[in-house]
């Protein structure tokens, strides 16, 4: 078994926490592992990557070749297209939907989002909306995690272990509001497989879990949604119209 | 046995701890800052280890050099082109020889990530006749230290440990070993030795060249230079490149393959393999530094020598795995389908807030009068000012060149001569260049950019910042009335703009310093 993951994302956006936690989960299942990361010029604002590689046997390269990553993990939408070039032909990419605008030539967001949400194997979050809701803007790294935790092999105490280590020097608040996004974005991110799974549109699908509460998200309604709505583009609309947050119990609602 | 989550060049910094190191020097640069900051960071509890910052990598050199000559272990650390600051003491360290073990950690940046060229270290070792090491992971970055430090107190010589970008900046775990204790001090009363007059200097430099057959016969014992013989396709891979050269090789593989690490290059093995073969890749990440030397000036008669100079590798940049994979004429490896799409370019920028933007907008104002105005720059986060949307300077080429290239343009003639330069940078490279000008009365404008910190390798501490800084101005013998002090924020932009035009029109060296201190620093203090 080995495992290539591309963490993307603007400098200052937190990659390096979330390599923290799978270079310790890494560590703890006895795994080999290398993890590259960007310091210095590109931190100021920059893309910045890191490659983290993991696996039962000796990992050789620092860097991923092209072809081998199984997974590209962004906490930006538009960093994926930057890399995902990696990608072998099975890989998938777990991505914010969250644009982080520092360049007067961002894309218009639908068309970045249109763009992503063609490619078959992708799980996308609104992480902003997760963090947002878990405590803290700042945790959309750890709902980026946990929208990605099924596809890593690491078990939930190893996840939650080592978010804690990482921010136990803070404070217990802390810990306990990037514990709750890494649960949300777990959540969110199960739900919008499901979605996907029932016959729901990519695009509606992201649209509609970022538009439920992030902390009553549960893959059991998804079925519901995915009936209630259909590919019916007005259905979706009234959801959207909500001025709240949505509970995701709630899809006969609307169906 | 403990294994810890380190960086290569953490790595480099534990092992230099365990290894015994009393003290260790450097100056802040990317790739090699952190080897430094692990060390402070870990040892300041215990206090057991000197670990402050010095003024350059020169100094930071020197005062290693007085460590060893008292006895005691030292480390001194710096990125590539810190080693040409440093290179005088460096150069003239292998003539003395050591006392306690002196080992140089040099971080050379494959690609230019963070640098303005890719020169390769490996050269200095070579020129200046001293042993090499270079890991290829950060276990033997680890590792080496130990084997390095006592190197060099076997052989009396200086000995580098040389890190790449890619390995100074990626994390494994490592094994740990119990720690060495401290040497006692115990200085080195051989006057003649360390006393370079010319005729000690003839000695010692016989004593350098003399020692070279030991250093040959350790590289070409080393467990680290591994020779296996299989087909008549060989490779010679230095440093992590073996890592990539690994990557792509089949089970059941038929090359052979000479893997170096250790330097000078074990010529014996190298023979072995060039006998045995028919055509021959060489992968360093780096220069063509030992592709030039096996293939020399006409050729290997019998063997076709492939690598950078004859295009399997690209003459430039960093290696990476698909490069390698391509040189050994493999085909690449599929990829998901995926839309080739145009992408945005995300540049790094100027902190939101930083004062530095504030400066730049004033200076962009008051120099509006002339036409096409040349900005003398230097090297820290106020280069990335000559990026869209200030483009507000117009070179970068050494540390503290921007005030020496300013005062050459004076003196060609050239109006207005300005400089631009952090108050760190300024320590490091930019006193001497300043103390000429003044005591020249050359017209030029040099601006102090006083941010109260080292910033763009993560805010370390900056030797003239404030007061100090002021009194180093003064002291090169500045007209009081020239040396000028603004705060750049974007409610003095046109006191500041004003104060600029006023220096700008003075026949004669001007300073003027504009000191706020950097939003990065306040946010960790805060933190």
């Amino acid at each position: 078994m080995e495992k290539n993951i591309i963490l993307a994302g603007v400098g200052g956006q937190g990659i390096l926490s979330i390599a923290f936690v799978i270079d310790n989960a890494a560590l703890d299942a006895g795994f080999h592992f290398k993890q590259a990361e960007v310091h210095g010029m590109a931190q100021r604002g920059g893309a910045v990557m890191s490659h983290l590689r993991y696996g039962d046997s000796e990992i050789y390269s620092d860097i991923i070749p092209t072809g081998r990553a199984d997974l590209i993990l962004s906490i930006e939408p538009l960093e994926v297209l930057r890399y995902w070039h990696y990608l072998q032909p099975d890989g998938w990419v777990v991505t914010s939907i969250t644009p982080y605008v520092n360049i007067p030539d961002y894309p218009e967001t639908d068309d970045l989002l249109g763009e992503l949400a063609a490619f078959d194997n992708i799980v996308m979050i609104d992480t902003a909306h997760i963090a947002k809701a878990a405590g803290n803007l700042r945790a959309q790294n750890m709902a980026v995690i946990g929208a990605a935790s099924d596809l890593l092999d690491f078990s939930d105490e190893q996840f939650l272990r080592f978010i804690e280590v990482l921010f136990a020097r803070k404070s217990e608040k802390i810990v306990a509001v990037n514990q709750r996004a890494f649960a949300f974005g777990r959540a969110a991110g199960r739900f919008f497989r499901e979605l996907v799974d029932h016959g729901m549109p990519r695009l509606a699908a992201i649209k509609l879990a970022a538009k439920l509460a992030p902390e009553t998200i549960n893959t059991e309604h998804a079925a519901a949604w995915a009936e209630a709505l259909g590919a019916d583009q007005n259905k979706l609309e009234a959801v959207l119209a909500e001025t709240e947050a949505v509970a995701c119990d709630q899809a006969a609602a609307f169906a | 046995m403990k294994r810890e989550i380190l960086l290569g060049d953490e790595a480099i910094g534990l092992g230099a701890i365990h290894s015994g190191m009393s003290g260790i020097y450097g100056y802040p640069g990317t790739p090699a800052t952190e080897i430094f900051e692990y060390v402070e960071r870990t040892t300041k509890k215990a206090g057991n280890v000197h670990a402050f910052w010095s003024t350059n990598e020169k100094v930071a050199y020197e005062e290693a050099l007085g460590m060893s000559w008292a006895g005691k272990r030292a480390l001194v650390c710096m990125k590539h082109v810190g080693l040409n600051v440093a290179a005088d003491a460096f150069m003239n360290s292998a003539i003395t020889g050591t006392n306690g073990g002196l080992v140089l950690a040099v971080a050379d940046d494959p690609g230019m990530h963070s640098s303005q060229n890719e020169q390769d270290s490996r050269y200095f070792a070579q020129f200046a006749l001293i042993p090499c090491f270079e890991p290829r992971n950060q276990q033997e970055a680890y590792d080496m230290m130990f084997e390095a430090f006592d190197l060099s107190e076997e052989l009396a010589l200086p000995v580098m440990v040389r890190m790449v970008t890619r390995n100074a900046h990626s994390r494994a775990a490592v094994a740990t070993r119990t720690p060495r204790a401290q040497n006692e001090l115990h200085p080195d009363k051989e006057i003649k030795k360390w006393t370079l007059l010319p005729s000690n200097a003839r000695v010692q430099y016989k004593h350098l060249t003399e020692k070279q057959p030991e250093l040959l016969r350790r590289a070409e014992d080393s467990p680290h230079n591994e020779l296996h013989l299989a087909g008549r396709s060989g490779v010679l891979v230095c440093g992590l490149a073996d890592n990539y050269l690994r990557e792509n090789l089949a089970p059941g593989h038929d090359l052979s393959i000479l893997s170096i690490r250790q330097y000078p290059l074990p010529s014996g093995k190298v023979r072995e393999l060039v006998e045995h073969v028919d055509d021959l890749l060489v992968l360093e990440d780096g220069y063509p530094l030992i592709e030039n030397m096996v293939r020399g000036l006409f050729g290997l008669e019998g063997v076709r020598v492939k690598g950078r100079m004859t295009g399997e590798i690209p003459r430039t940049g960093e290696l990476n795995p698909d490069i390698v994979r391509s040189a050994l004429g493999l085909p690449p490896l599929v990829t998901a389908h995926v839309p080739e799409t145009e992408l945005a370019n995300r540049p790094p920028a100027l902190c939101k807030g930083c004062p530095h933007t504030d400066s730049f907008r004033a200076l962009n104002e008051a120099l509006n009068t002339f036409e096409s105005p040349q900005v003398f720059s230097d090297i820290g986060c106020y280069t990335l000012a000559a990026l869209p949307p200030l483009e507000a300077v117009h070179s970068c080429v050494a540390m503290g060149a921007s005030i020496g290239m300013a005062a050459g343009a004076a003196h060609a003639g050239y109006t207005p001569a300005v400089a631009a330069i952090g108050d760190s940078t300024f320590a490091h490279g930019g006193i001497t260049p300043l103390l000429s000008a003044v005591q020249q009365h050359v017209n030029l404008n040099v601006l102090v950019l006083d941010n109260g910190t080292v910033g763009m390798t993560g805010t370390q501490r900056s030797m003239s910042t404030g007061q100090t800084l002021d009194q180093i101005i003064l002291g090169t013998g500045i007209e009081e009335e020239h040396f000028r002090i603004i705060e750049p924020t974007p409610r003095n932009h046109d006191a500041n703009v004003e104060v600029m035009r006023e220096e700008l029109a003075f026949d004669g060296p001007s300073v003027i310093v504009a000191r706020r201190e950097c939003i990065e620093a306040l946010k960790h203090q805060a933190s």
